[in-house]
């Protein structure tokens, strides 16, 4: 069983799981957590160990988020470890094997070119799957930027929302593929044409989807500076930068992560509409969503093609929403020990 | 109420003033030449006389007003006179697409009718589906029903629409040959055969839209509807004796609708302009398609035109979505 997405830089983390450790067998002995140090760092690991765990605990017992998770571990695995046991290069031209169904050579069937559909899907998914990534941690970067500064110095709050509702009333389809048709020539002649084309998109898809992520963390801000332990902190003369660092962050990390894990399925939907449409990554380089877009000419004779990354487009999707899904439930203290 | 309406508005033109602004510097920025299909054995004097004939030739803030000026000024006069007659736009130079070498309203005008009939009637189904599933599902929250709805609404949502299509075209217009996989668009209607034409290619793009839209309004629907079945007010309801039906469906409905009736508002821009890609998928020549060959062909008026468009429908249905809170929710107060 894999662990639920912990923040890697939570200071306490290190900390906490040592702890949990000395606590977890069974026939410890009760005095192990001494109830009354009076030690200042202590309630604050015991606390954070203890919600962490609770959270974990909570989205175990969401039933379809532990069924997505372990099935995009699979993908994860599919996507990474597949081609070092499926070794056929996903850009080997077969002319002799082109079109060939489902054989043991060629499991998936092979493309009008005959490459390999099986290592071309696991080629493809790490692209999409990058480009998600990618593009999400640009957008959360941004989102949680723009959302602690306008929540956290009041002199910056109302332009930062203008900018941000300015960015809402943009068409973001259109200018997602005017961005990407415009500047993908200048791009792909300075980065080589698979990673120009890989930054463009990413910076394309993180530059118009970290608005709602903004918005999120900056009404979670507003909320945590009227808190007491803000105005202790701040009593003590903690300057802001650490007052945002230790204090506000971690408070509002499980809106942003909840956040980035929709934020990957968006950016997944985005790429392979942006290949679909024929704007995405170059020909010879598979994504989940070239591939579907490839294939299109000839699914009256060969719908498998088509299928095979759609229903990896969707899974991986669907499997990114349900354990979202479960990590907003997971995460709500309201609900949490329901 | 009023007020807040007119500030709104007002700040709405600046606002659309900066998109247009970013959308041509965007296009300024392109490094795609209208005249890229021109051969070269033109002359470099009689190329440089195309651009000027282009409007090309201009520096861009020049161009930018002007363009500004034909949009707000020039195309409602435009208009104004087709309606009464008048002559006032007779010797003003409307928009011209690059491409097509006519106005761009006027090809705009073409697709319209084409994307409303498709991605409308989508929308229409796809929130006659949601509503009943939304409250039904959070009615017996938990139950077999409510489980199987949030499972086909995730599927919904997660599938993109070039998937689904897809696997429609493959199922039933190659396999099974009920519907046409192209849809028409010079089919007319004149009696009921010709409709049931119609109907027959309309069917496979709004199920596929109608699908998408509706898994995220249910959604919405469905924890609108929680949220206003936990209330005080209920529980007066039921303990004054009125019948199950009448609470849920009067008094628990109305209340729910409230916020997804913004929702619906928001999401109307995107039937303009988020079919790009059903449309693509089923070649249905509408707005979305046309900005698609607008894009790849470099006509920068179109583009420029359509993409300003998007963002004014956003902007006003924002605006719509924010005053029909207002409306309907009088503990909303804007002042």
């Amino acid at each position: 069983m894999t662990e639920p997405q912990r923040p890697e830089t939570h200071p306490t983390d290190a900390l906490k799981a040592a702890a949990g450790n000395a606590a977890t067998p069974e026939g410890a002995s009760p005095p192990v957590v001494p109830p009354a140090v009076p030690n200042v760092a202590e309630p604050e690991i015991v606390q954070t160990r203890s919600q962490w765990r609770d959270v974990w605990r909570q989205f175990r017992s969401h039933r379809g988020a532990m069924v997505a998770l372990a099935i995009f571990v699979f993908i994860i695995l599919f996507v990474s470890v597949g081609p070092l046991l499926w070794s056929i290069d996903p850009t080997y031209v077969d002319i002799r094997a082109r079109n060939s169904g489902f054989s043991l050579a060629h499991p998936l069937g092979t493309d009008q070119l005959g490459r390999d559909l099986l290592a071309r899907l696991m080629a493809g998914g790490q692209v999409s799957i990058a480009v998600g990534l990618t593009a999400m941690a640009i957008a959360i970067f941004l989102g949680s930027l723009v959302g602690v500064v306008s929540g956290y110095f009041r002199r910056l709050d109302a332009p930062l929302m203008r900018l941000t509702e300015l960015f809402l009333a943009l068409p973001l389809l259109p200018l997602l593929l005017l961005m990407v048709t415009l500047f993908r020539e200048p791009l792909s002649q300075t980065f080589g044409s698979a990673f120009g084309i890989f930054l463009l998109i990413v910076s394309a898809i993180g530059a118009t989807s970290w608005m709602q992520s903004a918005r999120i963390v900056r009404g979670e801000v507003l909320g945590l500076k009227e808190r007491e332990f803000i105005l202790a902190a701040r009593s003590i003369g903690t300057p802001s930068h650490r007052m945002i660092v230790r204090h506000i962050l971690p408070n509002v990390l499980s809106p942003i992560m909840v956040a980035a894990t929709l934020g990957i399925a968006t950016a997944i939907i985005t790429e392979s509409a942006l290949s679909f449409l024929g704007l995405g990554f170059p020909p010879d380089f598979p994504t989940w969503g070239r591939l579907l877009y490839d294939a299109v000419d000839q699914m009256v004779l060969y719908p498998q093609r088509v299928i095979f990354p759609g229903l990896m487009i969707s899974l991986t999707v669907l499997c990114v929403n349900y354990i979202g899904d479960g990590l907003r439930d997971a995460m709500d203290p309201r609900i949490r020990g329901r | 109420m009023l007020n807040f309406t007119i500030r709104r508005l007002l700040l709405a033109i600046p606002t659309l003033l900066f998109i247009s602004l970013v959308i041509f510097l965007l296009l300024e920025a392109s490094p795609g030449d209208p005249l890229g299909d021109v051969p070269l054995t033109v002359p470099p004097e009689v190329r440089e006389r195309m651009r000027a004939a282009l409007g090309l030739g201009e520096p861009w803030p020049v161009r930018y007003v002007l363009w500004l000026k034909q949009f707000f000024w020039v195309e409602p006069l435009y208009w104004f006179d087709q309606i009464f007659g008048t002559a006032y736009a007779a010797d003003m130079q409307r928009i011209i697409s690059f491409q097509s070498r006519s106005p761009v309203f006027d090809v705009i005008a073409q697709r319209v009718p084409q994307t409303l009939t498709v991605v409308g009637m989508s929308y229409v189904v796809g929130i006659l589906i949601a509503i009943p599933i939304g409250i039904l599902s959070a009615y017996k929250q938990y139950s077999w029903f409510d489980q199987i709805g949030t499972f086909v609404s995730m599927i919904g949502f997660s599938m993109p629409t070039f998937f689904t299509g897809v696997v429609l075209i493959i199922v039933f217009a190659v396999n099974l040959q009920w519907f046409p996989s192209v849809y028409d668009t010079t089919h007319e209607v004149t009696d009921w055969d010709s409709f049931l034409v119609q109907a027959r290619q309309m069917v496979m793009p709004v199920t596929v839209l109608a699908l998408y839209n509706a898994a995220q309004i249910s959604r919405f629907m469905r924890s609108s509807m929680l949220d206003n079945l936990g209330q005080d007010y209920v529980r007066t309801a039921r303990a004054k004796g009125l019948t199950e039906r009448k609470v849920v469906l009067k008094h628990v409905l109305r209340n729910s609708l409230i916020p997804v009736v913004t929702v619906i508002a928001l999401g109307l821009p995107a039937v303009f302009g988020g079919a790009i890609i059903t449309e693509q998928v089923f070649k249905v020549n509408g707005l979305g398609q046309l900005l698609i060959t607008a894009i790849h062909g470099s006509d920068i008026p179109m583009v420029l035109t359509l993409t300003f468009i998007f963002a004014i429908l956003i902007v006003v249905f924002t605006l719509i979505a924010d005053i029909l809170y207002g409306v309907l929710d009088p503990r909303i107060r804007y002042d």
